[in-house]
């Protein structure tokens, strides 16, 4: 047999030409976005928008590609948990900072000072050059929304080319990341600009009540109904049947994961861009407890807030007690929580810090997935060498060699079926499946010790 | 009460120690390890090298888990064994009284005696502290060489690549794992190493260490008489029972480990010994007298669990089965597969074109009777496996429902459809697929996965 011929010297694990060059030209590109941001004079015109778009798309493109395919297809965290960015060194907190810093700003005092200006007709310098896109999928000018959604989404589809890099040895993550990456651009960024186009009600098809609590609040409903548009009827029906039928059919058949890890945006950016840091999740017993109290009690906050906005709506019963009750939820679960806390924290907590404690969507799928489903993760009869990849790499914080280790298949609420734990067992432990209900979290191999004796032993 | 006291926190010793416990919620236990304050994973040694999880992931257990279950922990090296006065006497001079002890002292890394095999720079790869050893070797490493073309030998390449560290791999061996795995499996695995860039030595051995002036390694020299320059040697030719102490100060009864007989009594009363450094005077039948692997730790814990606390058991390992990583390929087995046939045996094997991906089914040549399979690159299901071979089920039957077997995740490649064609055209006896992949299909395999408790 004729052998290939390979070199004996192995590849560099610093940074090499080609991953500079990606990382200079990424770097021009942030930096014009923020010189708009910033209202710099010499950052308007659509040269910026151009320049920064291919500056952060063929640079963040070309740096991921060549950090990924310089390794052979397999899982390669080489020094993830050294490195200063992805272990919460300097690098972590100041991407942390600067993050939560710009989301806090965005959110919150960048819209005010748009309005502050309006009266002079005044429009951010990065609405403005976002104009030429905004025209051609929506026929208007950009507003800062939808230079949100934008950037939102060029992060999932870059994020999401890395991810496909780095996984490309898995089918299931391919599939999987080609998911997200077509649900974030197609339902989240493309149909709700076409509908505006179109003169037809705002329309994201991949979010509905619990999570995009709003679809559910009388007065988006009735503004929606009465606005005469022709697609009004089928965005309520959309938001209706995807709540209460939708989702429990589907997670009964697939798991939550149909949704947390295929079709949600911010599963999307978790796995796509918080990829390199899910491996700071907290997977100690305390976390586990703080996050079930966390995560049911805003999902009571959510149904108790949706309640109250429809008695004050209908019968005035409350005397429009709601609206602090709404106005409170809106602040700190919709904005801050979900949005600062939930990507700002990626670097110091992990990627799925909002998913895991606080999206009362996840809350409902969640007691779906644990109660009636027929999806686990099923442990490989005694193969398991208790090495730790799986609870290191779980975003959810899952301590999943719990499970392995004793030969348990696994069935936690909070499991978003990313498949990463079946990925990095490098003994083929762990298979996500759906299977018959009846057994689930059965003891797929026992040493001696019977299923009470196992009870008996304290997490 | 005097408590039961286990020496060694490795996977033996743990085991031993949660399954004591679950059988009896008041006897106090005490785990001893001069290792490390706590169980970690010997298995992950290398993810903590290569920047994969840190020293802390590789605790399965967190740190109230020993309180709550009542298991106590103390961090001291043992040097003799009294058991005249049923008690131990640590490194200092303390001396601990038991009602039962359990020796869990693992392995230690074979040297055989090379010239210069004890100079700075040579390491074996085994414990906590050869890893911290590691670590300060790497700093500033240009080239290494290991020696011993095992699981360990390998483990350690990979992790030095992952530093820019060229390494000589020094195999004795004609065939990779040679003596485990044949012939067609192993040039796959030599292919692999190659393209991972390392300078791979089939058949070449290490023959003397050499210093340079700062008293460090500065070369070795093979036994073909070939000098390399490195500054790391790697020495990876196998384990041995970690037993130099227990030789000198116990009366033990030792040959190349601790023996036992099949309830793992050594030959002192109330003296027990399980794990890698467990010798059995009488092995069950098809496995060997020392298994130095995960698997067989933790059964055996297991067993000597029971035994201890009044329910009798037999060793019975029930059927062989391993599992490793050679860089990227995954590597399962299920019954026994030698390098080659056994007498009576035949084997069959399939591997995907340009892939690697490979099956080795050996089955006997009278009743078609599978006895073993190899898999490597795709995920097979144990418990399948285990069914299959303990009803010595035809190979023809096996390849018709190969896919209820299959453990790959969802949406991989299948080659069931090719394996059965291979077979198809070298076999007069014709097998048609009869079973897909996925739980539900598994279940119509007729196994049951699932134990009722
Ligand atoms: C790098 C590496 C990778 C491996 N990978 C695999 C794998 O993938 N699959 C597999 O099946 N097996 C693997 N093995 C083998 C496996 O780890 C061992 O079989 C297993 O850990 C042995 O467990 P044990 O409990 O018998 O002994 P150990 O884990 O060695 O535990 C013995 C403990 O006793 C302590 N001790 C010894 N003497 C004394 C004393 N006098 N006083 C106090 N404490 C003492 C030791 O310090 C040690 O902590 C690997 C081994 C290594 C080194
Ligand atoms: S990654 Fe696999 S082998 Fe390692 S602890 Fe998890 S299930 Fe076990
Ligand atoms: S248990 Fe596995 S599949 Fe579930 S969230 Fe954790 S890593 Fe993802």
């Amino acid at each position: 047999m004729l052998r290939e011929s390979h070199s004996i010297v192995p590849p560099d694990p610093k940074l090499d030409t080609i991953q500079r060059i990606g990382l200079s030209v990424l770097g021009i590109g942030l930096v014009l976005f923020l010189l708009a941001l910033f209202e710099q004079e010499i950052a308007t015109g659509s040269w910026v928008f151009y320049t920064m778009l291919f500056g952060i798309v063929a640079g963040g493109i070309t740096y991921s590609l060549r950090t990924h395919l310089k390794r052979p297809p397999g899982i390669h965290n080489n020094n993830l948990v050294k490195n200063t960015f992805t272990a919460v060194g300097a690098g972590g907190w100041l991407l942390g900072i600067i993050i939560t810093g710009f989301y806090t700003a965005y959110y919150f005092f960048y819209q005010e000072s748009a309005l502050t200006k309006a009266g002079t007709e005044y429009r951010p310098s990065i609405t403005q050059i976002f104009d030429p896109l905004s025209q051609l999928l929506r026929n208007s000018n950009a507003d800062i929304w939808f230079v949100y959604g934008a950037c939102y989404t060029i992060a999932v589809l870059i994020m999401g080319i890395k991810a496909l890099a780095k996984y490309r040895h898995s089918k299931y993550q391919i599939v999987r990341t080609c998911s997200i990456m077509f649900c974030q651009f197609g339902f989240a960024f493309i149909v709700p600009s076409i509908m505006e186009r179109l003169n037809q009600p705002y329309f994201l098809p991949n979010y509905f009540w619990p999570l995009e609590y709003k679809a559910l609040m009388p007065d988006k409903v009735e503004t929606l109904l009465s606005s005469g548009k022709s697609m009004a009827g089928f965005v309520f029906g959309w938001g209706i049947i995807m709540t209460l039928v939708a989702t429990p059919l589907l997670t009964y058949y697939f798991g939550k994961r149909w949704y947390c890890s295929w079709v949600c945006g911010c599963g999307g950016l978790a796995n796509t861009a918080g990829d390199s840091f899910r491996q700071l999740s907290n997977k100690s017993r305390t976390a586990w407890k703080i996050e079930r109290i966390m995560i049911y009690s805003i999902l009571i906050f959510v149904i108790i807030m949706t309640a109250m906005v429809w008695m004050d709506a209908w019968w005035g019963t409350l005397g429009g007690a709601s609206l602090p009750v709404r106005k409170v939820y809106g602040f700190l679960i919709g904005a801050t929580f979900s949005g600062v806390i939930g990507v700002g924290f990626y670097p110091l907590l992990g990627s799925r810090v909002w998913c895991r404690f606080g999206c009362p969507m996840a809350a409902v799928l969640g007691m779906i997935q644990k109660f009636k489903s027929r999806f686990r993760i099923t442990t490989n009869g005694a193969q398991c060498i208790s090495c730790g990849n799986c609870s290191t790499y779980c975003e959810m914080g899952i301590d999943v060699r719990w499970y392995a280790q004793r030969g348990q298949d696994i069935k936690r609420a909070s499991c978003v079926g990313c498949g990463i734990c079946s990925a990095v067992c490098p003994r083929g432990v762990l298979s996500l499946e759906n299977g018959p209900t009846e057994q689930r979290e059965e003891y797929t191999m026992d040493l001696l010790g019977s299923a009470k004796a196992r009870k008996l032993e304290k997490k | 009460m005097q408590p039961i006291i286990i020496i060694g926190n490795g996977i033996a010793g743990v085991t031993a120690a949660r399954e004591v416990r679950k059988l009896d919620s008041q006897v106090p236990i005490l785990i001893i390890s001069g290792e490390t304050d706590y169980h970690f994973s010997r298995t992950a040694l290398m993810y903590i090298f290569m920047g994969h999880m840190k020293f802390k992931h590789t605790q399965p257990y967190e740190d109230h888990f020993w309180k709550e279950n009542k298991l106590d922990l103390k961090r001291a090296w043992v040097e003799k064994i009294d058991h005249h006065s049923n008690s131990i006497i640590l490194q200092g001079g303390e001396k601990l009284g038991y009602s039962h002890l359990i020796l869990a002292v693992g392995s230690t890394p074979n040297k055989f005696g090379w010239p210069g095999q004890d100079l700075p720079g040579v390491q074996g790869l085994y414990s906590k502290q050869d890893l911290d050893e590691l670590e300060k070797n790497a700093v500033g490493a240009k080239h290494a060489v290991i020696a011993g073309g095992g699981l360990i030998g390998i483990e350690m390449a990979e992790m030095l690549i992952t530093r820019g560290i060229g390494v000589s791999f020094l195999v004795r061996e004609k065939n990779f794992w040679g003596s485990v795995i044949p012939e067609e499996e192993a040039m796959m695995i030599e292919d692999h190493i190659h393209e991972h860039h390392v300078d791979l030595r089939m058949g070449d051995e290490l023959d003397s260490i050499h210093a340079g002036d700062d008293g460090k390694v500065s070369h070795i020299v093979t036994k073909a008489g070939e000098k390399i320059e490195c500054s790391i040697v790697g020495l990876t030719a196998g384990v041995r029972p970690n037993i130099d102490w227990i030789k000198e100060g116990s009366e033990v009864e030792t040959d190349r480990g601790i023996l036992v007989d099949n309830h793992f009594r050594t030959n002192l009363p109330n003296v027990w010994s399980i794990g890698d450094c467990a010798q059995l005077r009488t092995p069950p039948k098809g496995r060997r007298p020392i298994e130095a692997v995960w698997y067989v730790g933790k059964l055996q814990g297991a067993f000597v669990a029971a035994n201890i606390c009044g329910d009798p058991q037999d060793y019975n390992p029930g059927i062989w089965w391993n599992s490793a990583k050679f860089f990227d390929i995954e590597y399962q087995t299920y019954g026994t597969v030698m390098p080659d046939p056994q007498d009576g045996e035949k084997t069959f094997f399939w591997k995907a074109p340009d892939k690697h991906i490979t099956i080795r089914i050996n089955y006997r040549e009278n009743d078609l009777a599978v006895t073993g399979v190899n898999v490597f690159g795709i995920r097979h299901r144990h418990q399948v496996w285990e069914k299959w071979l303990s009803d010595e089920a035809k190979i023809t039957d096996v390849l018709s429902q190969l896919a209820g077997a299959n453990f790959d995740p969802e949406f991989f490649n299948q080659y069931e459809d090719e394996i059965i064609a291979h077979w198809n055209h070298d076999n007069s006896e014709q097998v048609t697929k009869t079973v897909g992949k996925g739980l539900f299909s598994t279940l119509l395999t007729k196994i049951n996965l699932f134990k009722a408790n």
